[in-house]
């Protein structure tokens, strides 16, 4: 369930309100239920409010994960 | 040539004035609108004679008719508005039979209360995508509603024109083998129109792609006459319109999604929304089946035209008596196209 | 699109693949529940099946907001909606349910009743603010993804002193349907990926129970395709080990706690119904969400008199097994004859998610009846 994309905040508004972007595409949402959320920061969106902070360390390394794992073919 | 008729004390006014019943009402107001709004616009010969009807002498060849009625909602969005929308989407119905757009009608019903202002921009851009397209508005008609009988303004357009000769297009000749070709980037219409409904407007650089496309099938038919079929994507999408066209030839289709032409705004605007931009509309686009060994050619005919230059094959026409539309997934998967039940909505699962 | 396109590349996918097939010990099967509808769309839409071997089956979960609501509440839905005082305010995905009498909310709409598509809870509120003579009533469905939209809509709307505003709140709770599907004991469930997006709410640590109860592994796995298959290696990875471990693909967005702001809003504005009907599932303790007697004049519940009638599914119809994971769409006597997406018999084929609309969207090609698609030679 729930639909949810990445996007990057790219303003702030007042209202816990944001601007956030994917792919060009701009969008207001809700910051209500996060907190210290700042320009730049990448946040999960499902029905116009941010659920959670996207951590791009973590992001990276899930990457490396999938690759690894084809390296490790004999 | 008649002299237009004068008499009419106040001239129309298009800042503040609206639609009412009388303009409707076949009376001296509707003939002031008809002329100081229509015909002003749209002026040609065939106008100026001010008959219930147009008379032409058509060239030799089998004639091709087609209609279409507009009642989009909003009325003016990114990139265009119901009128340009209602002039191109009848010119491309003709061209799709790889006819050549001769003459237009127009009909418009209009709900008491529109505002002329609104009026005459959306007949201002009609008579501007007429005269580019070089199919003229010959003949049409006026009624108004009452104030909630309609949606602010419905336009009905008729267009005819002539086939060349040695040219069979339609939809049921796509064979098996068949190169699917598709004319630019898809998806472009359906968000730029949701973009400024409400409750779903975001701030987007997506302009719809309304666009006549006749000049591009008549490269298209010159380069290769023996095109199998045409259609443009329109309401559902490209996915509809190959689903219709697999219908109606007895076939299946194998799309490669890799090959897809989509801009990243229009797939990002989907992935906000839950949608597909497989089933989003096109305007100014569309999709040919020519034989395999055509494909080169044709390709290159449209990519000299600037409404083909992003044209791209996507997929082959295939035996299949389930008629599926199937697509190889960019991840590797395969995953069928299907025909939607009605329109794609949003979803927040 | 940073962050989704990295997660669908198609030469990882093969990697992966070849991994999954590697890994998986011929002589057994592993039978894989995805929770998630998000993840069954996923599944199909990428054709990630296709990219699995035979022995590894991915049972489709109940993790649909829109086919476990019951026909019952759809029908109370379409009741407020046909009030002439009301506005009722719906997310796209129930629009077409059927309820009762193939009746719907797009249907209602047609017949005069007034039904508006809104995208945020937030957009319910603005309804409510342009429309002070309407009463505006906003559906609310989900899992825990989407309870805490519709809680700071109630808070808000309490802080805009709205006189018009209610929600009749459907929102139910994943692990309790978690337990009763392995509570029945009928799946032959060895392993779940669990939930995207529920889980950034809810932490990782209420899945904790299960794995240690059932003895079964579960992995939350992101949304996207490469993430579930990663999620699928996991798994089998689990179980070839004996492990029975609550594992975390979904680290760049999911915690152990999860969203503590989150769970305290809900916390503040909804309480635990003592029990709540699920279509396929029957009735659940502790499964579903009331708003609290504090908030009770945003309840539509109470505003408004709505006697709920308990509506069984159609005979022929076998959501019930599909949402539990004992049969499959194809075991259903009427998927893709009577019941199809144009003629939905029960949710399972109207909600994109559900497992039958998403096989019958998109994979429907798989069937044993299949005439295989072949390429005639130019």
């Amino acid at each position: 369930m729930c639909l949810a994309i990445p996007t990057q905040v790219v303003e702030l508004l007042d209202n816990d309100g944001a601007v956030v972007e994917l792919g060009g595409v701009r969008k207001e949402i809700s910051l209500a239920l996060v907190d210290g959320v700042v320009v730049g920061d990448y946040v999960i969106v499902h029905v116009g409010y941010a659920l959670s902070r996207l951590d791009p360390e973590e992001a990276e390394k899930t990457l490396q994960l999938f690759a690894e794992i084809g390296l490790q073919a004999e | 040539m008649t002299k237009p008729r004068t008499g009419y004390i106040h001239p129309l006014d298009l800042k503040n004035g609206r639609v009412d019943m009388t303009h409707g009402s076949g009376g001296r107001a509707m003939a002031q609108l008809i002329e100081e709004l229509f015909l002003a616009a749209f002026d040609n010969e065939f106008l100026r004679q001010m008959n219930d009807q147009a008379s032409f002498q058509i060239p030799a060849g089998r004639m091709v008719m087609a209609t279409d009625s507009h009642v989009v909602s909003p009325l003016f969005f990114p990139g265009g508005d119901i009128g340009c929308l209602s002039v191109h989407g009848t010119i491309n119905d003709v061209a799709m039979a790889g006819a050549v757009p001769l003459y237009l009608s127009a009909s418009f019903i209009l709900e008491e209360g529109f505002p002329l202002a609104d009026l005459a921009r959306i007949v201002e851009s009609m008579a501007k995508a007429s005269r580019e397209a070089g199919v003229p508005i010959v003949t049409g008609d006026t009624k108004v509603v009452e104030r909630n009988k309609g949606d602010g303004v419905f336009i009905t357009t008729t267009g005819v024109g002539i086939v060349p000769h040695g040219v069979d297009i339609s939809g049921d000749r796509a064979r098996p083998g068949d190169t699917i070709i598709v004319s630019g980037m898809v998806g472009d219409h359906g968000v730029a129109i949701l973009s400024v409904r409400e409750n779903l407007s975001f701030g987007t650089s997506i302009q719809s792609d309304t666009a006549a496309l006749h000049g591009l099938v008549a490269a298209m038919v010159a380069a290769v006459p023996g095109i199998h079929a045409l259609r443009d994507p329109t309401r559902g999408g490209l996915a509809t319109t190959l689903n219709e066209i697999a219908r109606q030839s007895g076939v299946g289709m194998m799309l490669r999604e890799t090959d897809l032409p989509i801009r990243t705004e229009v797939r990002a605007a989907c992935e906000f929304l839950g949608l597909d931009p497989l089933y989003s509309a096109n305007e100014g686009k569309l999709v040919a089946f020519c034989r395999q060994e055509d494909a080169d050619a044709l390709l290159a005919a449209m990519h000299a035209h600037p409404l083909g230059q992003d044209a791209a094959a996507i997929g082959e026409v295939v035996e299949d008596d389930h008629r599926f539309v199937q697509m190889e997934t960019a991840f590797g998967g395969r995953r069928i196209v299907d025909w939607l039940t009605g329109e794609q909505l949003p979803r927040i699962c | 699109m940073k962050y989704i396109d990295e997660f669908r590349d198609g030469a990882l996918a093969r990697k992966l693949a070849a991994d999954i097939r590697r890994e998986a010990q011929p002589d057994r099967t592993y039978g894989l529940m995805e929770f998630c509808g998000g993840h069954t769309h996923a599944i199909f839409r990428y054709g990630v099946q296709g990219l699995l071997p035979d022995n590894i089956h991915m049972i489709h979960g109940p993790g649909c907001p829109v086919c476990v609501l019951p026909i019952g509440r759809v029908d109370s839905a379409i009741e407020l909606a046909r009030r002439p005082d009301v506005i009722l305010c719906s997310y796209g995905d129930m629009l077409r349910v059927p309820g009762s009498n193939r009746m719907s909310l797009l249907k209602a709409k047609a017949g005069g009743a007034d039904v508006r598509m809104i995208y945020s809870s937030a957009d319910a509120l603005k309804i409510a603010q342009e429309n002070p003579d309407k009463e505006v009533v906003f559906f609310a469905i989900g899992f825990e993804t989407t309870t805490p939209p519709t809680a700071v809509a109630i808070l808000r709307a309490g802080e805009m002193g709205l006189k018009n505003f209610s929600v009749f709140s459907n929102h139910v709770l994943t692990p309790a349907a978690i337990t009763a599907i392995m509570g029945s004991g009928e799946a032959r469930v060895d392993g779940v990926v669990g939930p995207a997006h529920v889980s950034t709410v809810i932490g990782s640590r209420p899945y904790e129970p299960f794995a240690a109860q059932y003895h079964i592994p579960v992995v939350i796995a992101g949304f996207e395709p490469l993430d579930v298959m990663q999620a699928i290696l996991m798994l089998v990875r689990q179980l070839n080990e004996g492990r029975a471990e609550v594992e975390n693909e979904f680290s760049r967005a999911v915690t152990r706690e999860g969203n503590i702001k989150a769970q305290s809003l809900v916390a503040e504005v909804f309480e635990l119904r003592k029990t709540f009907e699920w279509r396929g599932l029957g009735w659940v303790p502790d499964s579903g969400l009331q708003i609290r007697e504090k908030y009770a004049a945003y309840d539509a519940e109470k505003r408004f008199e709505l006697p709920y009638r308990s509506v069984a599914d159609h005979p022929a119809c076998e959501c019930s097994a599909i949402i539990r994971g004992v049969k499959k769409p194809l075991d259903c006597k009427v998927f893709g004859t009577v019941c199809t997406p144009d003629n939905p018999i029960g949710s399972c084929m109207v909600s994109s998610e559900g497992a039958c609309a998403a096989y019958y969207t998109y994979g429907r090609y798989n069937d044993k009846n299949r005439t295989s698609a072949k390429r005639i030679q130019s």
